[in-house]
């Protein structure tokens, strides 16, 4: 099974080969956002740095910056959500994807946080 | 989730809680933002059905004696000597320039002019009533008793069973009714531009009646989020966003609130703070206007949003936008300048350094559905 990796401002990673990727928001963002009504996504082919910001969230009342948990290329968009960004509150870390990245630097990854580590920092 | 130990509780907290409510601080009460269903199926439902919203947190006042309507008009620009008894006005406290202090409503009672401002205006609206009408009227704060709204277009419906009598009313009326055992004073009002009612009860009855709304099949709870997405798409305005101290009823584009006796040449002009300045705006224009701006797509362009001609002059600013669940699309209001202000200028919005294409449109996204008999 690939493993899932976290942010401390609520993005998930879970890799779907050794250097590539997929990102979304957690299922307690998507709770505190409440429903979605537009989501903007970064552009394939895009060079991203690790805690940029490369994509927004907006609910009816407010509006989130998505940050890229890791450096390196954007190589997909989750097109379906321009029509239906409700699918993030259904399934954050499913059908609620947001892009995918070729990662430049795998050892990032150990910057981030376990399951276990951000379910302690939601206080779950 | 921050609760502050200072924060007010209004007579539904634990309702609230019961029911699952997100709960946030708002204007120093800790209020529910939503409820599990969450903000759009509980903007939806009010359109469709009804919502009940606890606004407990609003301030109360009543007005008592015979000099109480005079004195009142010393401070707004509404016709409230005119009031007759069951008559509901909305009207601003203004400040000497005309500037926008608080919007309010006043309903002759009977026996008393019965006020509802702002919660986040009223201990500063309470100061500037005991200042100025203090010695010309007797003043209640009617701190014991709590606000319900009931909302939607099946509102009435549900009034049927508790108090059917009230379904008499029309929009900006209201009257005197025992609701569930509890003595309460009813308008014909609200804020979503739906039907429906705002109930004034004491607080120690407040529960047991929101519950036995409650249990109607029509009537859900509603937070302020879908009060918010309801209010913007109806085009009604928020004090402390769309209007201030720096903002006055004509360029609010809210001049019927002058009230005809009240204007240039009639029987009682002026004579309320600012009148020169406002009735001087009334009679030449203001510079700039309060429209409904309708951005293309389906992002948000939130408050503080500039507003640009297409040519990219900043010629305003967004004061109150996010997404209208049922309109299906962002909605927006905000002031620009008087010669962009014409339904249907082409404009833009700088959205995150970017300029999205914009329209201007009449401020009110859905019809109101008031019932008026």
């Amino acid at each position: 099974m690939s493993r899932t990796y976290y942010t401390k401002d609520h993005e998930w990673l879970t890799l779907e080969s050794d250097n590539v990727g997929v990102v979304g928001i957690t299922n307690y963002a998507q709770e505190q956002l409440g429903d979605l009504v537009f989501v903007e996504l970064p552009e394939i082919d895009r060079e991203v740095g690790a805690g940029e910001e490369v994509g927004v969230v907006e609910s009816v009342k407010t509006a989130a910056d998505v940050k890229s948990p890791v450096s390196g290329k954007v190589v997909a968009q989750n097109e379906a959500l321009a029509d239906a960004p409700e699918s993030v509150n259904e399934s954050p870390m499913n059908e609620g994807w947001m892009f995918k990245v070729e990662l430049s630097d795998v050892s990032e990854l150990e910057g981030l946080l376990s399951e276990e580590q951000y379910q302690e920092l939601i206080g779950g | 989730m921050a609760e502050s130990s200072t924060a007010l509780k209004t007579p539904l907290y634990d309702l609230h809680v019961e029911l699952g409510a997100k709960m946030v601080e708002f204007a120093g009460y800790m209020m529910p933002v939503s409820y599990p269903a969450g903000i759009i199926k509980e903007h939806t439902h009010t359109r469709e059905k009804a919502g009940l919203f606890d606004v407990s947190h609003m301030g109360q006042v009543r007005l008592i004696g015979p000099d109480a309507a005079a004195a009142l008009e010393t401070l707004v620009p509404g016709d409230i000597l005119g009031l007759a008894e069951g008559e509901q006005r909305y009207t601003l406290f203004t400040n000497d320039q005309g500037g926008i202090l608080d919007d309010l409503m006043v309903t002759n009672d009977g026996s008393s002019l019965f006020l509802v401002v702002n919660a986040a205006c009223k201990e500063q609206d309470i100061a500037h009533l005991k200042q100025h009408l203090s010695d010309r009227c007797e003043m209640q704060i009617l701190e014991d008793r709590a606000l319900l709204a009931l909302q939607g277009p099946t509102a009435a419906k549900v009034m049927e069973s508790f108090a059917p009598e009230l379904n008499k009313l029309t929009f900006m009326k209201g009257a005197f009714a025992t609701l569930n055992g509890a003595e309460c004073f009813v308008t014909r009002s609200g804020y979503t531009g739906e039907d429906g009612f705002e109930i004034s009860v004491p607080a120690d009855q407040c529960e047991a009646l929101a519950k036995a709304l409650l249990a109607h099949e029509d009537v859900e709870p509603i937070g302020l989020g879908a009060r918010d997405s309801l209010r913007l798409e109806a085009g009604l305005c928020l004090y402390g966003h769309d209007l201030n101290t720096d903002t006055n009823l004509v360029e609010a584009n809210l001049k019927w609130v002058l009230s005809k006796p009240r204007r240039s040449g009639e029987a009682r002009e002026g004579g309320f703070p600012g009148a020169e300045a406002t009735l001087k705006e009334f009679a030449d224009g203001s510079s700039r206007k309060r429209v409904g701006i309708q951005p293309e797509g389906r992002a948000p362009v939130r408050e503080g949003a500039e507003v640009l001609t297409l040519e990219g002059e900043k010629i305003g600013e967004i004061t109150s936008g996010g997404f209208g669940p049922t309109v299906g699309k962002p909605v927006a209001m905000g002031y620009v300048a008087t010669e962009h202000a014409a339904v249907g200028t082409k404009l833009k919005v700088l959205l995150r350094g970017r300029e999205i294409a914009a329209e201007v449109v009449p401020a009110i996204f859905v019809e109101h559905r008031y019932f008026r008999g």
